[in-house]
């Protein structure tokens, strides 16, 4: 591992100053992935910036509008250890409870797992199911970025040099709905997507129509990606297996997976249409569970 | 060479100072600065679990920690586990139930479940097992580790509701 300065302001505003002295600067959360990567001389950077002791990066705040937001260096052992954030928003800890074992969950965090931007990160689908926004700063102030618009590539964000993600925003979920996340791999923990797929189902009043939904699939293109397309086949329908088939084909036909050690491209555009049917059925599941 | 920090901390209740390259992990701190060989290093990267230590209260890989991170810290190795000359509940299992064969895995079974065990005293095996999927062993097919993991709980005292 190349050498390499460690600061940790306690502040943004100090932050700030050091990510303006004009070194190459990356920043450390969890750890996960940055201290493995120098290590292995896959990323380089002159001051590693330890985010963990800046108050506004490692706190939680249930909003009064019933909406969440979480510091973007809020270690995942923290979210689903919150009773009342594990009963609200379970659709959060599916996948906060299975990047990496205990040990990784100690420290990784949701913005680390975002701003590495792996097209297989846990965090990402089940974040844009969320309709989760990304508050990101600068030291010429703050903007908001859809979590869905802030892939560019394998690997790559939207943030600019001199950015830091400062946390994830929640809105309020509709009414009658649930999120739904899971994930295919070959062992039953500790392994990355070969596909991966989130749902979030909205019931109208009468439980007998869906009301809205939200499709996001991991690990079948270079980013995470939305399926409106999935969405639309139900949205008026009935909350059938008939109606989740459809979806399901709308998965795999917008999938646009690669074949690679994990899987092939057949078996992943497979996996989007059974794990995105089946992961209507869990969140339908979860309304009906919580009625 | 790049320059040392300086770092407080405290290793198993004792106050520790060393000095350090920003970036030396945890795990290369404990083994080549302090002497403290017992955290192991299986792949250097996250995956097997064998360098776990409980750094204020939770179970982490040193590999994945920088030692600079450790200012102000409270960490335990698998060094502080036992009281004394007395073992921990769960070293005694593990001896009893012969959950190991080469042992490069143990430490780090033994940190990680004892950090289990602090949050939950009582787990059942499908936590257990769950728990401790981050830790690899390539000798004994887990088993006996589990079992040993569960004899300890068992061991422990009920607190009282
Ligand atoms: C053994 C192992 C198993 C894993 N399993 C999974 C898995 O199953 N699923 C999965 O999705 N991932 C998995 N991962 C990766 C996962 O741990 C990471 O993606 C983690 O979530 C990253 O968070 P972190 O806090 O550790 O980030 P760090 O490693 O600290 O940072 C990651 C990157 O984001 C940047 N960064 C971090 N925070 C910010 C911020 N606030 N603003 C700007 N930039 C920032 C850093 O500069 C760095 O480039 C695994 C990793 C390991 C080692
Ligand atoms: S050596 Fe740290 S996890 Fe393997
Ligand atoms: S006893 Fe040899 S690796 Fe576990």
């Amino acid at each position: 591992m190349e050498a390499f300065e460690y600061l940790a302001p306690s502040s943004l505003a100090e932050a700030f100053t050091a990510l303006g002295n004009g070194k190459r600067s990356m920043m450390l959360a969890g750890g996960t992935d940055v201290i493995v990567q120098l290590r292995e001389n896959r990323r380089h950077c002159d001051q590693l910036i330890d985010l963990k002791h800046i108050p506004e990066l490692m706190s939680v705040d249930i909003r009064s509008d019933g909406g969440l937001d979480i510091g973007a260096a809020v270690p995942l052992a923290d979210l689903y250890n919150n009773r009342e954030i594990a009963r609200r928003w379970p659709g959060l800890v599916d996948s906060a409870s299975i990047i990496g074992g205990t040990a990784i969950q100690s420290r990784a965090s949701f913005g680390g797992n975002l701003c590495n931007a792996s097209p297989a990160a846990d965090s990402s689908p089940s974040l844009m199911v969320h309709d989760a926004r990304l508050v990101v700063a600068s030291a010429s102030g703050t903007r908001e970025v859809p979590v869905e618009a802030f892939f560019a590539g394998p690997g790559r964000s939207v943030l600019q040099p001199g950015e830091i993600l400062l946390r994830i925003s929640i809105p309020p979920q509709p009414a009658r709905s649930a999120v739904f996340y899971h994930r295919f791999i070959p062992r039953n923990e500790m392994d990355i997507a070969v596909a991966s797929a989130g749902v979030r189902l909205a019931l109208d009043e009468s439980g007998e129509r869906i009301a809205s939904a939200r499709v996001a699939l991991g690990a079948v293109g270079p980013t995470p990606m939305m399926v409106a397309a999935a969405a639309e086949a139900v949205t008026g329908q009935a909350p059938t297996s008939e109606t989740f088939a459809k979806a399901g084909e709308a998965a795999a036909a917008a999938a646009q997976p690669i074949t690679d050690m994990r899987g092939s491209m057949a078996q992943r555009k497979h996996l989007a249409s059974v794990l995105t049917v089946r992961a209507f059925e869990r969140a339908l599941q979860r309304i009906r569970e919580a009625r | 060479m790049a320059r040392r920090t300086h770092v407080t901390t405290s290793i198993n209740g004792l106050p520790t100072e060393f000095l350090c390259e920003p970036r030396q992990s945890v795990l290369e701190v404990l083994r080549d600065e302090l002497g403290l060989t017992g955290a192991k290093e299986g792949c250097n990267n996250g995956n097997c679990g064998a360098c776990a230590v409980i750094l204020n209260g939770r179970v982490v890989n040193s590999c994945c920690v920088l030692g600079v991170e450790l200012e102000g810290a409270e960490l335990t190795t698998i060094e502080g586990i036992a009281d004394g000359e007395k073992l921990h509940p769960l070293q005694q299992a593990f001896l009893e139930e012969a959950a190991l064969q080469c042992g490069i895995c143990t430490p780090g079974f033994i940190v990680s479940a004892k950090a289990l065990l602090d949050s939950d005293p009582h787990p059942d095996e499908h936590k257990v097992r769950f728990w401790l999927a981050g830790n690899l062993c390539r000798c004994t097919g887990y088993d006996k580790i589990v079992r040993a993991v569960l004899k300890a709980a068992d061991a422990a005292e009920t607190p009282v509701p």
